[in-house]
């Protein structure tokens, strides 16, 4: 059985973000990465699936240039067995691009399933998976919370955290399935993994050679910060609240 | 091109508030465009909405219902509007943002080969080629302008952030459309949903919403006392991610970056901190009290009305004054 995984470099969860001063961009010099941290939710799935006894090959997969490298180290680190990156040699590239190169690498790849996290904490689209699922045409589950492999691993039971509850469906394999953030709790890698990840091989594809559309018809031309909002009043009392309260005529 | 499609999904005997949005939204994108909205209902309930559906100033109301849509699954959702969209174009095709359209929209867009915007806060401009819109990313810390340059395009827009439209004068046109066979993916099925029962409104529909953080200590201490003010304002019930993750309340009543993004009038927040990915889900409420022991907690940056107490006292006081008052 194969696993692939898909990820994203991040800035870290609590970096300070600063807009360019021309507005357009983001300016992220002294910005340090990770691995996206719903992407390492996906990744140590992946692992579990394969400690709960299948014999399984777990592949990480991103799109972009060499300072990603680190990020594969990173998954290589906590168990993946290999990577590939495609690299876009300076392209930018939008959600349907970056859907369509992984797609061309899970056709090279033929896995089983492909994890991937719900949401990279950057952009916040949540697009990539679900497209993904799309253009091969497997089935999906998103915002996952418990992942179940069937005892002949044709099928997934999945429970996904969705706006009425909890939510079971199956899929049966190959499939896509986006991780969500009870899912489970990655492992830090251990030293030995670190050491034999520098030895693990990473394969570099060139988007070109992909079968890539070529145009991005998505992107983002500028930021800016949120309107500050004015400080608030401290108030002593409960009945001090509900009067202010009614004031606005809010209760 | 101008016209922008809104579908929605028809699961429910009402239409909800981020329904009535994501028809507000198709107003303003028609608008924007210099064109006119129509609504996709799609699902069991279709035909019993599309009479309320009229009456929200789009040209035709569409209904599509099968077997197939009963239950919703994101393969059979996202089929259904491609199929419906076969002969048929629109500027945009729009959805309020939810779980399911997180799930199905991005698919659709793969199906049809589009770009699409996910969760937007505001329409910029649109025109036949560009449409711009706002939208937050960095947790809710930064906004983004985000161009789509395309002749259609896939959206799906932040309830809280549009009105419902204003009163049509003249109903729409109602008008069935047949769902093909085969919208269901044969490798999915629906097992089932468990939703925790509740008598209080839901998070999205709620004027008022009180939210539970890690200090009121869970079910056996604070968390009744929150419960027991809620009901006495008639409020929902919310909750941040720690109160979830120690299994004191259901996945559903999650505010935050990954969970609920909400906006209602007032926000009482209790006995919790304000994390980045909290305020992400709350920070655009219309008036926010919070309660907590500690003054230098970042929720108190957000509030409008901030009272440095313990929860344990202040909110049964909070419950006693308003219960007096109402009587």
């Amino acid at each position: 059985m194969k696993l692939l995984v898909t990820l994203k470099r991040t800035p870290q969860r609590d970096a300070r973000i600063r807009i360019s001063e021309a507005g357009d961009s983001l300016d992220l010099d002294n910005v340090q990465f990770e691995v996206n941290p719903f992407d390492e939710l996906a990744v140590e799935e992946a692992l579990r699936i394969r400690e709960a006894g299948a014999e399984v090959e777990v592949v990480v997969v991103t799109v972009g240039g060499e300072e990603c490298q680190q990020q594969l180290i990173s998954a290589l680190a906590m168990g993946a067995d290999r990577a590939v990156r495609v690299e876009p040699s300076g392209q930018s590239l939008d959600s349907l691009r970056v859907a369509g190169a992984l797609v061309a690498v899970a056709r090279r790849e033929e896995p089983d399933l492909v994890l991937a996290g719900k949401l990279a904490v950057d952009d916040e689209c949540g697009q990539v998976p679900a497209m993904m699922a799309g253009l091969l045409g497997w089935p999906q589950a998103n915002q996952a919370s418990s992942v179940e492999l069937s005892e002949d691993a044709s099928s997934l039971r999945v429970v996904c955290e969705v706006d009425a509850g909890l939510e079971t469906v199956t899929l049966a394999l190959p499939a896509v399935v986006m991780a969500d953030l009870r899912l489970n709790e990655p492992r830090y890698a251990s030293l030995p993994g670190i050491m034999k990840a520098k030895k693990k091989p990473v394969e570099v594809l060139a988007l070109d050679e992909l079968g890539d559309a070529g145009s991005t018809r998505s992107r983002v031309t500028g930021f800016r910060a949120l309107e500050e909002k004015s400080p608030g009043v401290r108030i002593d009392t409960a009945e001090e609240l509900v009067r202010a309260l009614e004031e606005r005529k809010l209760v | 091109m101008t016209d922008t499609l809104v579908v929605i999904q028809a699961a429910a005997a009402e239409l909800s508030k981020s329904d009535l949005s994501a028809a507000g939204f198709g107003s303003q994108a028609a608008s924007a465009a210099g064109g006119v909205f129509d609504i996709l209902l799609l699902g069991p309930m279709a035909s019993s909405l599309s009479s309320t559906a009229a009456g929200l100033g789009a040209r035709t109301v569409f209904t599509m219902s099968s077997g197939e849509l009963e239950a919703y699954t994101a393969e059979a959702y996202a089929s259904a509007v491609e199929a419906f969209l076969e002969g048929r174009s629109w500027r945009l095709v729009a959805a309020a943002t939810s779980s399911s359209t997180k799930e199905y929209f991005p698919r659709l867009a793969a199906l049809l080969d589009v770009p699409m915007a996910s969760d937007v806060l505001k329409i910029e401009s649109s025109d036949s080629q560009r449409v711009v819109f706002t939208r937050a990313v960095f947790v809710g810390n930064l906004l983004a302008t985000v161009e789509l340059e395309a002749p259609r395009a896939l959206v799906t827009c932040r309830a809280s952030e549009f009105e419902p439209p204003a009163a049509a004068a003249e109903p729409s046109t109602i008008q069935e459309v047949e769902a093909p066979s085969g919208l269901a993916h044969p490798g999915k099925s629906f097992v089932g949903i468990e939703a925790a029962s509740s008598d209080r409104p839901d998070l999205k529909e709620a004027d008022i919403i009180v939210s539970v953080g890690r200090g009121t200590r869970g079910p056996g201490e604070g968390i009744p006392l929150c419960e027991k003010l809620a009901d006495t304002l008639g409020a929902a019930l919310g909750a941040t991610r720690a109160v979830v993750d120690a299994g004191w309340m259901a996945n559903e009543f999650q505010i935050g970056q990954t969970g609920k993004i909400v906006a209602p009038e007032v926000y009482i927040a209790i006995g919790l901190s304000g994390s980045i990915q909290h305020l992400a889900g709350m920070r655009n409420s219309k008036t926010i009290v919070a309660i907590n022991t500690d003054p230098e907690a970042p929720i108190f940056d957000v509030a409008d009305f901030g009272l440095v107490a313990d929860l344990f006292d202040a909110v049964p006081e909070l419950t006693a004054v308003l219960e007096k008052r109402g009587g």
